[in-house]
């Protein structure tokens, strides 16, 4: 047998190559990075604030038009635009984050307001681990974040080195939006400062990890030393403009 | 009553962060602590979107939004500074790596328990980014607040009516009267601001107090 069916199914997550023996990630536009995203996906959005959140991907899945999605982001839109318009457009089913209220969060605010979304609220640090346990193949984690607490309710509890700790689950997704600075074709990625925050461990919890990047280099021009994320975590590459990132989700100086 | 202000406060909670210490300076009024740090004082600075070694605030236009705190603010890297995904960022503090953080609070309780993300408000929308990581990752969790609410009541109570961040895992309250220390043996007060008996402390303080 040529592939077994892990294989198979992995391969077909991928672009479809020109040539069998080629890897080659690299698709031509974030429009047909993300043409085979059903209704109902859980799709992972990395970003914090408005640094590392993938706009040109987002404004691709609007066009793209899925709904009934189930969305995984550190907040919940900032603004108008990218994930705000996403769930301004009545497209999210709902949301897990941390830190959905923000300045700038009126299109959230309002949906929550009228029961039109759910939230699933997790301490930022278990929201981390839940993505990465996913990616690393982990059945689950005890923590003592959040121990106690409402968010912990209803949850196992376990007494471990004389410390109360809280069974969390794993948290997979379908596919992760990503932004980069500079990829290749095989998916390795460097990021750009804070702009790094969920992207490589969104990578490795998703089925399908779709990565804008600014620059798309030669295989071996990346420092191997130095490549953040490893292309075997990557499934699609596309490259975007280089846009200088705005500010969001703070409160303008008066 | 006499009281320290905001800037005092901060100045009190630098003094306490020791040489080499790696801390992690929560959103809103602890933040001003990084303004007040001795001189020739050398700590790294973390912040839980994933950077260790940040620096302060850029000057005007040299903004770089892909540089940012976690309040969302641009900040700058220190040499040496470095980055970190959000898994490590969290492992870092989770891990006993992080020796202080400074938080602010609604409440805490005489045992500790911290309550500083969500009014409970039926129409308040909840949100708790890495408070509640904060509050029992770091070796040491610092409370800076005013001891008193707008309407004059205590905020350190005998048990937090707030929904809580964390049990049991605030080690010392900076406020605008007075230093206090949370130990086994309840709160012990190691300074009050000058002009300030400890009754009229003890008076703003819904917790018994001791020196």
């Amino acid at each position: 047998m040529a592939a077994g069916p892990r294989y198979a199914r992995a391969w077909s997550a991928g672009p479809l190559s020109t040539s069998a023996n080629v890897i080659d990630k690299i698709l031509p536009s974030p429009a047909a990075a993300l043409a085979d995203v059903p209704d109902g996906a859980t799709v992972m959005i990395g970003g914090f604030g408005t640094a590392g959140l993938p706009d040109e991907l987002v404004e691709a899945l609007i066009a793209q038009g899925a709904k009934n999605l189930t969305i995984v982001n550190n907040n919940a839109g900032n603004g108008d635009r990218g994930l705000a318009a996403l769930l301004a457009a009545g497209r999210v089913r709902k949301i897990v984050c941390s830190f959905p209220r923000q300045t700038d969060s009126w299109h959230f605010d309002r949906l929550y307001r009228a029961g039109l979304i759910e939230l699933e609220l997790v301490p930022q640090g278990n929201l981390a681990e839940r993505i990465r346990a996913a990616g690393a193949g982990i059945g689950g984690f005890f923590t003592p974040t959040g121990y106690g607490t409402e968010l912990a309710r209803g949850k196992e509890t376990r007494l471990i080195d004389g410390r109360w700790m809280v069974l969390e689950q794993p948290l997979h997704a379908d596919y992760a939006l990503i932004k980069a600075e500079r990829g290749d074709r095989w998916g390795n990625l460097i990021y750009r400062m804070t702009a790094r925050n969920f992207g490589p461990i969104m990578a490795m919890a998703a089925r399908v990890a779709v990565a804008s990047v600014h620059e798309i280099v030669e295989l071996g021009a990346l420092d191997p030393e130095a490549v953040v994320t490893p292309g075997v975590y990557v499934k699609r590459v596309v490259r975007v403009e280089r846009a200088r990132t705005a500010g969001g989700g703070f409160k303008a100086a008066a | 009553m006499k009281r320290w202000n905001r800037d005092q406060m901060a100045q009190r909670v630098a003094r306490d962060i020791p040489d080499g210490a790696v801390v992690n300076l929560g959103i809103g009024l602890p933040t001003r602590v990084a303004n007040h740090l001795p001189p020739g004082r050398e700590v790294m600075m973390h912040s839980e979107n994933g950077v260790i070694g940040m620096g302060p605030a850029p000057p005007p236009g040299a903004e770089d939004y892909d540089l940012i705190n976690a309040g969302k603010q641009p900040v700058t890297l220190l040499p040496g500074g470095s980055f970190l995904h959000h898994a490590d960022s969290f492992a870092l503090m989770r891990g006993g790596h992080l020796d202080i953080c400074v938080l602010g609070a609604f409440q805490v309780s005489g045992d500790g328990d911290l309550a500083n993300w969500h009014t409970g408000e039926a129409e308040a929308i909840p949100a708790v980014g890495g408070a509640m990581d904060l509050a029992v990752g770091a070796r040491s969790t610092w409370v800076m607040m005013e001891h008193l609410t707008k309407t004059g009541e205590p905020k350190i109570v005998p048990a937090c009516h707030y929904p809580l961040t964390g049990l049991a895992c605030v080690k010392r309250i900076y406020t605008d009267l007075a230093v206090i220390d949370v130990g086994r043996d309840g709160l012990r007060v190691l300074e009050i601001v000058d002009g300030v008996s400890l009754a009229e402390l003890q008076a703003a303080t819904a917790v018994p107090l001791h020196r």
